[in-house]
C-alpha cells in the first residue's frame, strides 16, 4: 500500500511512502497516524477516486491526501 | 460627477464623451461589455472589419476599497471563435479608469491610413496620436519605453507583434504594479485592437474625480465582511498565496484528469517536476516571490515572480493553465523552458492557453516531436517574427489542425480546451460545450465541486448533476465577471450566502441600490442570455455546443468517455 502527500501536508512529513497494510485499515486511521485533522483534509483519493474517511483500503491501494487547495 | 463613456472613432479619429444611458448604469465589466457588443455590433460582421467594436470596462466595484476588485474587462466579437467575447485581467488600468470616472471606452471604426496610433486617457479625456515609434516591438519593450516617457505609475494596455499582425490568438497586455505583464488573454482581442491600429493605450489617473460611494458606512461594513470571508477561506487565504494556481497539477494528475500529450492520457509521468510544490521551492531557492499581486487590493496573491537559475526575472503570473499547456500537454517536464515560453508569449502577445493547445496540435502534426522544449521556444519566436508557420501557430489550435489535416484538435467553437479533461471531469465538458465564449474553463469552473471538494461534491466521472452545476456556475460567474472581482473570490463566495450578500451589499452601497442575491443571479442569467442571443444571431446553433468527436475515445486511467447526448447538453439553456 502506498500513501502520497501533497502541498502543505508534506511539511515535516514525506512525499510518498510504502504503508504497512493490515486488515480493516481505513483512510481515517492513516489520517490519524499522520496527525492530520479530518477537517484539514480537503481531498482523499484512493486509486484516483474520491473516498471518505471510513473507506476500507485494500492491499495494493494508493492513497493520495491533499489539504484544502484550489487554483484555476 | 457622473461616470462617462468615451467613444473613440478610429475612422475619423474623433473622440466623443457621452452620458451613461440609463440601462447601462447598473452594469460593469463583462455585463457592460457584452451588453454594448450585443447592442452595437452587427453579429454577422467580420471581427477584424469596420463593424466590430472593442469595449474596455472596469467592473462595478473597481476602484473601491473592496478587496480583489481591480479586474478590467474587454469585449468584442472574437476573431478566434466568431462568438461574443469577454476577457478580463488584473493590472493597474482598471482602477485608473474607475478613478477617472470612466465607465467604458468604446473603440470603433477602422483607420484609413496604414499606420499605428496610441490613445492617452487622463482627466481631460481621451486623445488619439499617430505613434509609429513602437510598431513591431514586443510588449516588454513597449512597457519599459512608455514608462520612461510617462513615469512608472502610468497605466498601460498594449499589443505585441501578434496583435499588430492580427493573429487570432493575440492578446492585450496590461501593466501590473511592478511594470510586468498581465493579459486580457482569450479570444484574440489583441487582433481586434491591432485591426484598429492601436499599439498601446496609456492611462493617467492624476486628479481624476475618484470613485463615489452612495453610502460609505454601509460600504465599509459590507467590504469588511467580504474581506474577512475571503481571507478566512483556506483556498483564497492560504493555498493560492503559497503554491499559486499550479498547485492543481498534482491533484489533477492523481485524479486522472490532467490532459497529457494532446488529450491522449489523463496522467503525466513528469507531473512532480512541473507541480505547484516544485514551483514554490524553485521560486524560494532563486529568491523570487511566491506571493505576488496583479493589482493593489488583492489579498489572495496567487501570482508570483519566477526567476532563472541566476536569479534574474523570467516571468510572473505563471499560471497552472500555461504550465499545463506546455508541460503535460506537450510532454515537457522542464519548468525553466515553460517559464521561458511564458515570457516569450507575453512579449509577442499571444494567449498562453490557446498557444499551448496549438503547440500540442503542432506536435500531433509532427512539426516538432512531443517533448521538444527547444523546438517550442523556436516556434514561439516565429510567431513574433511572423513567418508563415508562426502565423499558423498564432491563429490558434483550430488553424493548426486544419492546416495539417489533424482530427485530434481539442477546441469548441474554435477555442482551445484547457487543463481539465472533459471525459474525466464531466462538469468541465459541459462548460466547454456550452460557454458563450467558446471553450472557456473560467466561464463555469466546475473543478472545485468535481475535484476539490470545495462548495460541495459532484462525482466527476458521472453525468448526474453536471449540467445543473455548470449552469449554476456560469450564471454566478457572469455576475462575478461584472463586479471587477477576481474569480478566485468565488471559492469562498459562491457557496457562502453571507459573503454573496456582502458582495451584493457592496454594489448596493456604491450605487444606492437594493439588490438581493436573487437579483444578482437574475443579472447573471440576463448576461448569459444576451451573449447567447448574439451568438445565435451570428449564425451559431445548438449543434455548435459540442465537443470534438475524438473525445469518444476512452482516456486512461479511468477509461472515461464523453457520453452526454445532444439533448442533455442542450438542456443547459433551460433557464
Ligand atoms: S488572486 Fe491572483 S489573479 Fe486574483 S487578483 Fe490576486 S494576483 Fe490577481
Amino acid at each position: 500500500m502506498k500513501v502520497k502527500l501533497f502541498a502543505a501536508f508534506r511539511d515535516g512529513r514525506f512525499k510518498e511512502k510504502e504503508w504497512g497494510y493490515f486488515d480493516g485499515i481505513t483512510v481515517g486511521s492513516i489520517l490519524e497516524a499522520l496527525n492530520i485533522n479530518k477537517k484539514e483534509a480537503g481531498v482523499l483519493l484512493v486509486n484516483s477516486r474520491h473516498a471518505e474517511t471510513n473507506y476500507r483500503l485494500g492491499k495494493g491501494d494508493t492513497l493520495s491526501l491533499f489539504p484544502v487547495i484550489g487554483g484555476g | 460627477m457622473p461616470d462617462k463613456i468615451y467613444r473613440i472613432n478610429m475612422t475619423d479619429l474623433k473622440v466623443t464623451n457621452e452620458e451613461v444611458p440609463e440601462q447601462w448604469k447598473g452594469l460593469g465589466g463583462r455585463g457592460l461589455t457584452s451588453t454594448i457588443v450585443a447592442q452595437e455590433v452587427k453579429p454577422t460582421c467580420h471581427p477584424l472589419g469596420k463593424y466590430n467594436k472593442l469595449i474596455i470596462a472596469p467592473g462595478l466595484l473597481t476602484g473601491t476599497a473592496a478587496v480583489n476588485s481591480g479586474r478590467l474587462s474587454a469585449g468584442a466579437k472574437s476573431p478566434l471563435t466568431g462568438t461574443i467575447k469577454e476577457s478580463n485581467a488584473g493590472g493597474t488600468a482598471a482602477q485608473f479608469f474607475a478613478r477617472l470616472g470612466i465607465k467604458a471606452l468604446i473603440i470603433e471604426g477602422l483607420p484609413q491610413k496604414d499606420t499605428f496610433y496610441s490613445l492617452h486617457v487622463d482627466k481631460s479625456g481621451v486623445t488619439i496620436q499617430e505613434d509609429t515609434e513602437f510598431a513591431g516591438k514586443g510588449n516588454y519593450e513597449v512597457m519599459q519605453m512608455v514608462q520612461k516617457k510617462y513615469g512608472e505609475k502610468i497605466g498601460i494596455l498594449s499589443i505585441g507583434p501578434a496583435g499588430e499582425m492580427r493573429m487570432a490568438a493575440a492578446n492585450i497586455s496590461v501593466k501590473d504594479p511592478d511594470g510586468t505583464i498581465r493579459s486580457l488573454g482569450r479570444g484574440g482581442l489583441g487582433a481586434v485592437m491591432g485591426s484598429k491600429k492601436i499599439k498601446f493605450i496609456t492611462i493617467d489617473d492624476t486628479d481624476g474625480p475618484g470613485v463615489q460611494i452612495a453610502d460609505p458606512e454601509k460600504f465599509k461594513t459590507a467590504s469588511r465582511t467580504f474581506a474577512k470571508g475571503v481571507i478566512a477561506h483556506p483556498v483564497s487565504g492560504e493555498s493560492l498565496k503559497l503554491y499559486g494556481t499550479d498547485v492543481l497539477v498534482n491533484i489533477l494528475n492523481e485524479a486522472g484528469g490532467l490532459p497529457t500529450e494532446n488529450f491522449r492520457y489523463g496522467q503525466f509521468p513528469g507531473h512532480e517536476k512541473i507541480s505547484g510544490e516544485t514551483v514554490y521551492e524553485t521560486i524560494l531557492s532563486r529568491k523570487g516571490n511566491p506571493s505576488h499581486i496583479c493589482h493593489r487590493g488583492c489579498v489572495i496573491r496567487c501570482s508570483q515572480v519566477y526567476n532563472d537559475k541566476n536569479g534574474n526575472y523570467v516571468t510572473s503570473g505563471f499560471e497552472y493553465e500555461t504550465i499545463w499547456g506546455f508541460g503535460a500537454n506537450c510532454n515537457i517536464d522542464d519548468l525553466d523552458i515553460i517559464a521561458e515560453a511564458d515570457h516569450v508569449m507575453d512579449d509577442v502577445g499571444v494567449d498562453s492557453i490557446e498557444t499551448g493547445v496549438a503547440m500540442g496540435v503542432a506536435m500531433e502534426a509532427g512539426i516538432i516531436p512531443f517533448g521538444d522544449g527547444a523546438g517550442v521556444l523556436r516556434l514561439l519566436k516565429e510567431i513574433g517574427t511572423g513567418t508563415p508557420l508562426g502565423r499558423i501557430l498564432g491563429s490558434g489550435a483550430e488553424g493548426v489542425g486544419k492546416t495539417y489535416g489533424i482530427t485530434r484538435v481539442p477546441v469548441v467553437k474554435g477555442q482551445g480546451l484547457s487543463a481539465y479533461d472533459p471525459r474525466s471531469i464531466k462538469g468541465m465538458g459541459i462548460t466547454y460545450a456550452t460557454s458563450t465564449m467558446g471553450s472557456d474553463h473560467t466561464a463555469g469552473y466546475c473543478v472545485p465541486v468535481n475535484i476539490l471538494n470545495v462548495g460541495g461534491f459532484v462525482d466527476p466521472l458521472k453525468k448526474e448533476g453536471q449540467v445543473e452545476l455548470s449552469r449554476r456556475l456560469q450564471i454566478g460567474t457572469a455576475l462575478l465577471d461584472s463586479t471587477g472581482l477576481c474569480l478566485f473570490v468565488a471559492f469562498s463566495v459562491l457557496d457562502n450566502l453571507d459573503l454573496f450578500q456582502a458582495m451584493m451589499d457592496m454594489i448596493n452601497a456604491k450605487y444606492g441600490l437594493s439588490m438581493t442575491i436573487d437579483n444578482g443571479r437574475a443579472l447573471g442569467r440576463k448576461i448569459l442570455r444576451t451573449e447567447h442571443e448574439f451568438n445565435l444571431a451570428a449564425g451559431f446553433t445548438n449543434k455548435d455546443d459540442r465537443l470534438p468527436e475524438f473525445f469518444e475515445e476512452p482516456v486512461p486511467p479511468h477509461n472515461a468517455v464523453w457520453d452526454f447526448t445532444d439533448e442533455e447538453i442542450d438542456s443547459f439553456w433551460n433557464f
